[in-house]
Parts: structure tokens; sequence; C-alpha cells
């Protein structure tokens, strides 16, 4: 079997979580469109898209530059913006120059995926989009994440290449998940009465419209909303593909095939195992009892410390 | 010699169609020309998606820019392509029997055939390599010749690219362009693949390993980077032969043996086809402020660890001074005459010759010794009277720096330019490949100058590239 660069390693790992990033982004920013259309007259546009990019840890960099957080702003900051290190544009650019760095490891077709999102995007220039025009970016950022990923998975050999990039994608997707969840938490803590009012109603589908996860939610649940559910099925529940025991079990099992490919088990392993235990020996009312912002916030800094064991056990550099 | 009455490749003088050009010439007939523009803009569409970009130096804002495509492509016969691979062949087996005479017993000067002063005063030629014997005493495994065209039966070669050629990758993909755009063409005619060169390249690498490695040696390909001006290419060459690319941050020399850094640890390295310069190979030995390079890099070699392709030092055999004695070369080594010309080259440290090239300045074209991609160099006949002066006074006070030729006729070959098909002046590339055996891609990259009557083909200059088609009997 080929040897792979440690450099390689990171740069596939790094290359799928920018751009499974770029995809969250625009799913962040559906929700907050659809938002925009119900609640004009209130305040919760301003707070749901101020908390937005606080996940995204970028509410510093976007209030030094704009007095407040309306939704052209906030979309044009997010999806355009060349300064702000978490942008759509961002993404792409960074995706592109580690796809450019790895072109052998990478297939022709996830090459010209790449390579033409970024064409496309680096054409879109800030401040033309408008609000009406909005939708149909997002929608173009979604596809053009499906475009590579599609091309990863029908065109990538099964060897440890595929199984960074995998790892680097569900990484990021857990991370986002935990974050938004993080984010709204307290919508979501159980209170005495178990049916939730209007606002109640708005902040969880917000939540599962962030995650792509409004309309799976009623095949799997064939209940109305409810907060213990929505938290269930964004954390514990395997067949949801961006909830953080599915995300974290594909990490897990892409580190078994590198495992059996070199024969060796690895530090980054073990932290894989800790998170699936987190999530595998428990359930809501366990989480709940412990406290689900506390669980949240440990999580992410579980798959942070997954990413430097990563990093360590395979000499990305 | 002037650019008046160029060798036209696809018309006879009458106006009648040459037999290799036949098929196209009808071809061309039948295309409207908003055919034609829609397959320009479909290959510039091709070569962007594909990533096929260069960078030019010095120009920040077009940090990515593509090379302009013809999509009338070049015809070469079959009888014509023989005679041109022959002759290479020979230049390619003579000069590197040179480079090994040149880093050994000399027995070329001894024998009175080259100055000596030419050789060891050179800044091309290269100490640390006296004494080295690489693996069959091959030093340039890559190479790209460069000919012109001046008649039906008339090459001359302008320059053999000993150190790192580049523009293959272009040759290869201006044959997946053509044959994407256009199909019918190319069902037409039989026209020899050159898909062949990844392979061969791969097999040229794989046959140059150090003793005891031949098996399954590992080759990598070492880049100076994304920001090089070739990065495409040294990328696309890595993928194409299934090999690592490198950067000199990815390879480290320990005991005198190169090893990678993999996910697994340490790998070590066998075959480096390596796309750094000499100077910047190794900053123990070579320039100490290189950072692009491997330190300890050229000890490995000379240990016989590790294989340079090319090796350093090659390029004291494509010197321009030392272009003049190739016929010599090819007649010491091999008694052999010369199946390809060089082009009629003025000795600036002659004294009557000196007087000849600055009467006739004008019309002749000179060329810095150690110039290359079109810079240092003045076209007489197209340079303002200021040039003219200019590289007088340069010629006097540094004769023994410039070479002095005609301005060659280039050949012309029918080319899509904003005014409908026109002729434009054309030179041509074949790579070759030396380790086993001598492997020579037919065709090879066609550039031409796309500016009407010009005879800059460098695409720093403002070239561009056509496919090459070199037809089966």
């Amino acid at each position: 079997m080929a040897m792979m660069l440690g450099r390689t390693a990171a740069n596939l790992f790094w290359l799928s979580r920018y751009v499974e990033r770029a995809e969250n982004i625009a799913r962040l920013l559906e929700a907050g469109v659809r938002m925009s259309l119900i609640s004009r007259r209130d305040q919760s546009e301003g707070e749901y898209l101020t908390s937005m990019l606080q996940a995204a840890a970028v509410a510093d960099l976007y209030f030094s530059k704009y007095e407040a957080a309306d939704l052209k702003s906030v979309a044009q900051f997010m999806l355009l913006d060349p300064d702000n290190p978490s942008s759509v544009y961002s993404c792409f650019r960074n995706a592109r120059t580690n796809a450019r760095t790895e072109r052998t490891a990478l297939t022709s077709d996830m090459w010209e995926g790449i390579n033409s999102s970024w064409l496309e995007i680096a054409e879109v220039r800030m401040g033309q989009v408008t609000e009406k025009q909005l939708p149909d970016l997002i929608a173009w950022v979604k596809q053009a994440s499906h475009r590579f990923r599609g091309a990863l998975l029908g065109t990538i050999l099964r060897n440890d290449g595929y199984a960074f990039s995998q790892i680097g994608n569900f990484v990021e997707r857990a991370d986002n998940t935990a974050r938004i969840l993080d984010m709204k938490y307290y919508v979501l803590l159980p209170r005495s009465s178990f049916v939730g009012g209007d606002v109640d109603i708005q902040q969880w589908t917000l939540i599962l419209r962030a995650t792509s996860a409004y309309s799976s939610y009623r095949h799997t649940y064939h209940d109305r909303f409810k907060a213990w559910n929505i938290a269930q099925y964004l954390i514990l529940r395997t067949e949801m593909p961006r909830s953080l025991a599915f995300c974290s079990r594909w990490v897990r099992s892409s580190l078994d095939l590198i495992d059996t490919l070199y024969g060796a088990r690895t530090d980054a392993h073990a932290r894989a195992e800790e998170m699936c235990e987190m999530l595998e020996g428990t359930d809501m009312d366990a989480i709940f009892r412990r406290g689900l912002h506390e669980y949240l916030v440990e999580f992410i800094g579980r798959n942070n410390a997954l990413t430097d064991a990563l990093a360590s056990s395979y000499d990305f550099y | 010699m002037t650019n008046a009455d160029p060798f036209n490749e696809m018309l006879n003088a009458d106006g009648s169609v040459r037999e290799p050009y036949r098929v196209l010439s009808d071809w061309i007939g039948t295309q409207p020309e908003n055919d034609l523009r829609k397959m320009s803009t479909d290959a510039e569409g091709i070569f962007r998606r594909l990533g096929i970009t260069f960078a030019v130096y010095g120009q920040e804002e077009a940090d990515e820019r593509l090379i302009p495509f013809d999509v009338i492509p070049r015809i070469i016969s079959a009888a014509e392509w023989r005679r041109l691979s022959k002759g290479i062949e020979q230049r390619v087996r003579a000069l590197n029997a040179f480079l090994h005479d040149i880093y050994h017993r000399q027995e070329i000067v001894r024998a009175g055939k080259i100055p000596q002063k030419l050789i060891v005063q050179n800044e091309a030629f290269c100490p640390q390599m006296i004494g080295v014997e690489p693996v069959r005493g091959v030093y340039s495994h890559i190479i790209g010749v460069d000919i012109v065209r001046v008649g039906p039966d008339q090459f001359y070669v302008l320059e053999d690219n000993l150190r790192t050629p580049s523009g293959v990758s272009y040759m290869l993909q201006n044959r997946e362009a053509m044959m994407t755009l256009a199909p019918d063409l190319f069902q037409k005619m039989r026209v020899a693949p050159v898909d062949t060169y990844p392979e061969d390249l791969r097999r040229t690498l794989q046959s140059v390993a150090p003793q005891g490695r031949e098996l399954a040696p590992n080759i990598i390909v070492l880049t100076p980077g994304i920001h090089n001006s070739a990065y495409f290419e040294h990328s696309f060459l890595a993928d194409q032969m299934g090999v690592q690319l490198c950067e000199g941050r990815d390879i480290f020399v320990e005991e005198a043996k190169v090893h990678m850094r993999t996910t697994r640890g340490p790998q070590r390295v066998d075959v480096i086809y390596r796309r750094i310069d000499d100077d910047f190979l190794d900053p123990l030995t070579f320039r100490p402020d290189s950072m692009l390079g491997v330190p300890g890099l050229f000890d490995a070699y000379r240990a016989g660890n590790v294989t340079l392709v090319n090796a350093p030092g090659t390029g004291i055999a494509d010197d321009k001074a030392v272009y003049t004695y190739v016929p010599e070369i090819i007649d010491f080594y091999l008694g052999e005459r010369p199946i390809l010309q060089n082009v009629p080259t003025y000795n600036c440290t002659n004294d009557s010759e000196r007087a000849y090239v600055l009467e006739h300045l004008p019309e002749l074209v000179v060329k810095e010794v150690h110039g290359s991609g079109g810079y240092g160099m003045m076209v007489g006949p197209t340079a303002s009277k200021a040039m003219h002066k200019e590289f007088a006074e340069k010629i006097k006070t540094r004769p023994d720096n410039y070479i002095v030729q005609p301005t060659l006729a280039l050949s012309a070959c029918p080319t899509f330019t904003r005014a409908g098909i026109a002729p434009r002046h054309v030179d041509l590339r074949p790579y070759v490949l030396v380790g086993d055996e001598i492997r020579i891609t037919p065709g090879g990259l066609t550039r031409v100058a796309l500016k009407k009557g010009s005879l800059v083909v460098n695409s720093s200059q403002g070239g561009g590239t056509k496919d090459t088609w070199v037809l089966e009997d």
C-alpha cells in the first residue's frame, strides 16, 4: 500500500472539514432566512443571527464591522467576506488550496468539483447579493458541498486517504451540531409544562431546520415537536446523519479502517472510543440530570482533543 | 534569412495542400467560424476546470493564468517524425556521453575539441559532480529538445533543455482537449498516442533506482510548492504516475539516506524526479539560503543511496556556448554525423564574426548565454534602434556572454485568430526519456506565436500552444 505523507493526511482531513463547514453555514443561514420571513417585527431575528455568529465563533469580528445583526449583513459576512475565516468564501478558498496542494491524493472528479466551486464563488462579489438572491446562493453552497462529497464517495479509493477525509467531515459535523444545540440549549430544557408555547416551537423548528432535521423528525417520531425528542434526535439517535452519536460512530469506524490498514491502534482511537461511550451508555434523562449545556461543552472539548490526538498520532504538519 | 517568406506547413507556394494536412484542410473548410470560436471557448473552460494554469512571476494579480490554446492541431507526417526522432536520440546519447566525460576524464578537452575554459569557467559546470557515478551513466533523463522548422526538409535544433524542461503536461492535456473538442477530426486521422508518457516516465525513473533498490523503488516528484509556475505540471505528473508529490519539508536525510514523513513514520525514498533547480536542491552543498531544498540531499546522492533525476550539473551540456559544439560532441562520442542541424551561430569572441554581428544586428537574434524563457534576448527585426544600440554595447563589453544567430523564418501553421484562420509561427518541443532505453513520445509540445508576424513563442511572452499530431503510416 502506498505511503501517505502526514501533511497529506492533514490536508485531506481539513479539506473535508472546510467543505462541511461551508455547508453548515448554509444551513444556519437557511434557517435564518426562514426566520426573517416570520419574525420581522420582534427581536428574535437579531437574536438568532447573533447566536449563530457566536456558534461560529465570529461574533466579535462581525460586530467590529457592523452595528447590528440583520440578515443581509450577516449573510454577506458569513457567505462572502474574505476577512471572515469561517465564511463560505474562506472555506472554499482554503479547501481549494488544500486540494491543490494534495492534487495527487484526490481523484480528478474531486479536484474538478472543488476547483469549480471555488471559481464560481470567487465570481460573486460582496454587496452584490440581494436578499432575494440569498436562497439561490444558499442552495448553491449546499449543492457545491454535495458535489464534492458525491465525487469523493463515488471515486476515492477506500484507503487511509478516504478515512482521514471522513474523520474531517464528521468531526466538523459533530462540532457543528453540538454548537447549534448549545446555542439554544435553554429552550430544550424540560420544564413543568410539557407542551411548548409558540415561541418554543419556533425555536425548536429553528434548530431542526439548521440541522436539516425538520421533516425527518416526523418520520422518526410520528409526534409533534417536543424538546426532549429533539434533543434525543440530535444527540443519541444513530440513524440521524447529523447526530452526535452518528458522527462519533463514523469517526470511530474510520479510525478502525486506518488501524486495519496500518496494523496499529493509536491515541486517536482511544479518544474516539471515549466519545462513543459518552453517547452509547446513556439516555436523555441522564444527560438532562447532568446538565445539557455541560454535556455539550464536554463533547465539544473531547471532539477537539480527538483532532489533537489525530495530529500527533499521524504526524500532521 | 528573414521572416518575409516562412515555410507554410499546410500550403505549398501554389496554394495546394501538403499531403499530411489534407484531411485537416478539408475539415477546416467545413467548420463555420462560430463553431471554431465555440471550440476555443470550450477549450478554455476545460483548462480552467482542470486547473491547468501557470503563474507569471512579478504579476500578482494574474496569480494563475491559462496558456492560450489553439484548436487547430499541428500535423507531422510519419516520415518526418522518423527522421526527427532519430536525430533527437542521437543528440541525447551524445550529450549524456559528454556529461559523463566532462565530470570524469574530460577526454574531449584533452583532444582539443572544446576549449577547457569553456567548461571549467562555466557557471553551469558543477564541480561537486566530478567523479560521481550516476546509475546507468545517465545524467539527463528527462529532456525537451526545442526544434524549429524552416523548410520542407530543414529542421534546426534551437536548444537542448537538459535541466528540468517543462510543458509536457500541456502536451498531454492538449491531446485530451482535442479528443473532446474535435472527435470527428480525430477519428479521420491515425494519430500516434501520447498518453504513454506517464507510464514511460515511471519506467524510466524505476530503471535508474539505486543499486539494491531496483525491485520496488519509492519514487517521488519534488516540487518547490504551489506557488511555482509549473506546480500544476508537478502534481499532474505525480498523479499520472501514481507516486507521491513532495516538497522539501516532506523529506529529510538521515545517515545519507532520504526519507519522507508519512502517517506511519519515516519511509525511505529511492528516486527523486526533482523540479527544483540545482542551486536550491541542498542548502549544505549549494545555496545555503535555499528554503526549498533538503539538507544533506547531495551527500545521499553521492553515496549512491538516492537517484536525482536529472542529475545536478547537466546545465553544462545545454549551455548556449557549449551548444555550438554539439556537432563536434556527436562526432567525438558517436563517430556519427549529426542528423539534426544546429542553427548557424556566430561566436562573438571571434573578431571577424563579432564585426559581422555588430554590422548586422537589425537582422540577427541575440541571446544571453544563460538566459531562458525568452528573457534577455533581442530579436533584431522587431527591436527598436535603441535596443540595437544597447545590445551592441553589451556584446562589446562581454562578447562571451552572448550568442548570435540569424533570424530564422520559423515555419507557420494554420491557427484560429480573431480574423479567422491565419498562419502563425511555431516551434516544437519533443520530450525524451533516457533510462534503460531511450523513449521519445511522438509529437511534443507545439508552441505558437499568436501575434501576427511574431517569432517569440514563449508563454511568458504571449505565446500559446497547439496539439501536435504525428500521423501513423
